[in-house]
């Protein structure tokens, strides 16, 4: 067999390889994107809370995106304590004014950041949070303290339409 | 044997088998030749049958009723419970058949590691068996989702929130899963398409399980090769089948007993609360058949590491066969061996025990043990043990040390009448 007619038959070969691979994934991606959220959950993706009847040291409970978010009215005593923390003290260090921008309204996804469970509100050693399912504390900032998550509760995108409502997401 | 020259008596049958040879394999799987010796742990392969089947008749009729919707799964369960007629029977005996089903599973796997069945040459027929049950961890986990509960909202929450332990990808990966940014709606419907799917693929492996182990034959108490078919073997039909049949009505019984008399003793009465995204229940706990691999997740304080810990436990079995260096298989003829062989099985016990209590105290301590030996058992010791262990004599047939003959005769006579 001479030299030029064994590499026609590579290129080609390759060639059809090479086209088959890029047509199977174009046909596979569609399968696997379908999985990820559609148009009508992501249309979810904002909503507004009206705050006006939360009294200091409280916490109203919303649902976004079907997680659960916590809106704490915090008490200065709280603000104190979470602003007065040492950075090297915490496990994954954030200060508490990046948290709050307005020091009394602190706005959370109220998931632990281990598996996923809701934490308990004025539970746990740093009076803020407690996780009943592996056992995380988090302070008066949402942010854990002990336990197996990671990392601090998140801080969604949100803002004050006006005095008494939060737009979240 | 007579596969190759099987012909059937009648004409129709000739005509029928020289085009699809359907009455050869039914005639080989009729006279297939047995080990005589096999004892009752040999016919939880049988029962394990009988409960797929059981879990694909019950979970077809079940999928007749069940709306998959997250504003109407919880009632449509309900409805199946109160109005469709024996719907209470059906899904008892489904909800329990996966609870049977893990228990036969379970026998069946350490039936397996006490007589060495996972050795040369039946290495692909146990890691089938793995994939198997790999497979059915996954079905009853997401079966467990549907009934909309507050356990099956939860538990799914925590299991899906394992995979974002992975680095930079873990995150996608859990929304990927979700459908969503929790566990939804979506989730659910692909749970259930999942659910509906997984036992057919485990059929199919079934079948390959099975068409593996016909061609060493089976393993044997005695745990050596024998020869196929002579006087250490019997025909399948009729010697296993009444042995195999008597056991799965022994087994039936214990079945029927979950079903009539304690159907939810195995359930969870959170789960009897619809599902509610706000409120997480105090106390999440999986099923029992997953509490072992539960205890050695929660055992280790790391996030990604107790996850990697929690698959290890599992995929170290696929490789047991390797890890395993002694030549020995049966446990009969292993007196170090069998000792290990008991301390394991207390060691998963206690992980089940522990992966039911809170992770805290000296119940984390005693996880954080049990977890260790597991590893150490299957790691350390049963590599080091195919060495330094010194075996007993094996005979060299199952029958020769009952009719005299065997160099061995006494050794495994008095080893024989400890099997039974």
């Amino acid at each position: 067999m001479s030299e030029k007619k064994t590499k026609r038959r590579d290129f080609l070969f390759t060639a059809t390889t090479a086209v088959g691979a890029v047509g199977a994934a174009a046909v596979v991606w569609p399968m696997i994107d379908q999985m990820n959220p559609d148009a009508s959950v992501k249309a979810l993706a904002s909503t507004e809370v009206d705050v006006s009847s939360l009294t200091p040291g409280n916490t109203l409970t919303v649902l976004w995106r079907g997680k659960p978010v916590f809106i704490r009215r915090r008490t200065q005593e709280e603000i104190n304590e979470a602003r007065s923390v040492k950075m090297e003290d915490l496990i994954h260090p954030e200060k508490d004014e990046d948290r709050a921008k307005n020091p009394e309204w602190l706005v959370m996804l109220g998931v632990c950041t281990h598996l996923g469970c809701v934490p308990l509100n004025d539970k746990g050693d740093y009076n803020g949070w407690f996780c009943p399912c592996h056992g995380s504390h988090y302070d008066t900032s949402g942010r854990i303290r002990k336990g197996p998550a990671p990392w601090n509760m998140e801080v969604p995108k949100y803002e004050f339409v006006n005095e008494n409502t939060i737009k979240i997401g | 044997m007579s596969d190759h020259d099987y012909r059937p008596k009648s004409k129709v049958g000739q005509w029928f088998n020289d085009r699809l040879p359907l009455l050869t394999l039914a005639n080989h799987l009729t006279d297939y030749p047995t080990p005589k010796n096999l004892n009752y742990w040999w016919t939880f392969g049988g029962i394990l049958t009988f409960c797929l089947i059981t879990q694909i008749v019950t979970g077809l009729t079940l999928a007749m009723h069940y709306i998959a919707h997250a504003d109407m799964a919880f009632e449509s369960v309900e409805h199946i419970m109160r109005d469709v007629n024996y719907g209470w029977l059906i899904r008892y005996i489904h909800a329990n058949g996966a609870s049977m089903f893990f228990l036969a599973v379970y026998i069946h796997i350490f039936r397996s590691l006490f007589y060495g069945s996972y050795k040369s040459p039946r290495e692909i027929i146990w890691i089938l068996g793995i994939i198997i049950y790999l497979l059915m961890m996954a079905a009853a986990f997401m079966g467990y989702v549907l009934p909309w509960g507050q356990m099956s909202f939860w538990g799914a929450t925590v299991i899906t929130n394992l995979f974002s332990a992975i680095p930079l990808v873990g995150e996608g990966i859990v929304t990927w899963l979700w459908g969503g940014y929790s566990v939804d709606n979506p989730t659910l419907t692909r749970f259930f398409t999942l659910h509906y799917l997984i036992p057919f693929l485990i059929l199919g492996l079934v079948v390959l399980h099975i068409w593996a182990l016909h061609v060493p034959g089976n393993n044997n108490p005695v745990g050596i090769d024998i020869k196929k078919p002579s006087k250490d073997t019997v025909p399948f039909h009729p010697y296993i089948v009444i042995k195999d049949g008597f056991a799965l009505l022994m087994f039936m019984i214990v079945f029927a007993f979950f079903v009539f008399y304690a159907p939810n003793i195995l359930g969870h009465a959170d789960n009897y609360i619809e599902a509610n995204p706000m409120v997480t229940p105090a106390h999440i706990v999986p099923e029992w058949y997953l509490l072992p691999f539960y205890a050695i997740l929660r055992s280790v304080p790391d996030k990604l590491l107790g996850v990697v810990a929690m698959l290890s436990a599992i995929l170290i079995l696929a490789v047991l066969p390797w890890l395993d260096t002694s030549k020995i298989r049966s446990a009969v003829f292993r007196p170090l061996y069998k000792q290990f062989y008991w301390i394991l099985v207390a060691d998963v016990l206690i992980l089940g025990y522990v992966g039911a209590m809170p992770a805290e105290g000296l119940y984390l301590l005693i996880a954080r043990v049990a977890t260790a030996y597991y590893f150490l058992h299957f790691l350390v010791i049963l590599p080091i043990l195919g060495f330094k262990e010194k075996t007993l004599p094996v005979p060299l047939s199952i029958t020769e040390p009952v009719l005299g003959g065997s160099p061995n005769l006494a050794a495994a006579r008095n080893k024989e009448s400890k099997i039974e």
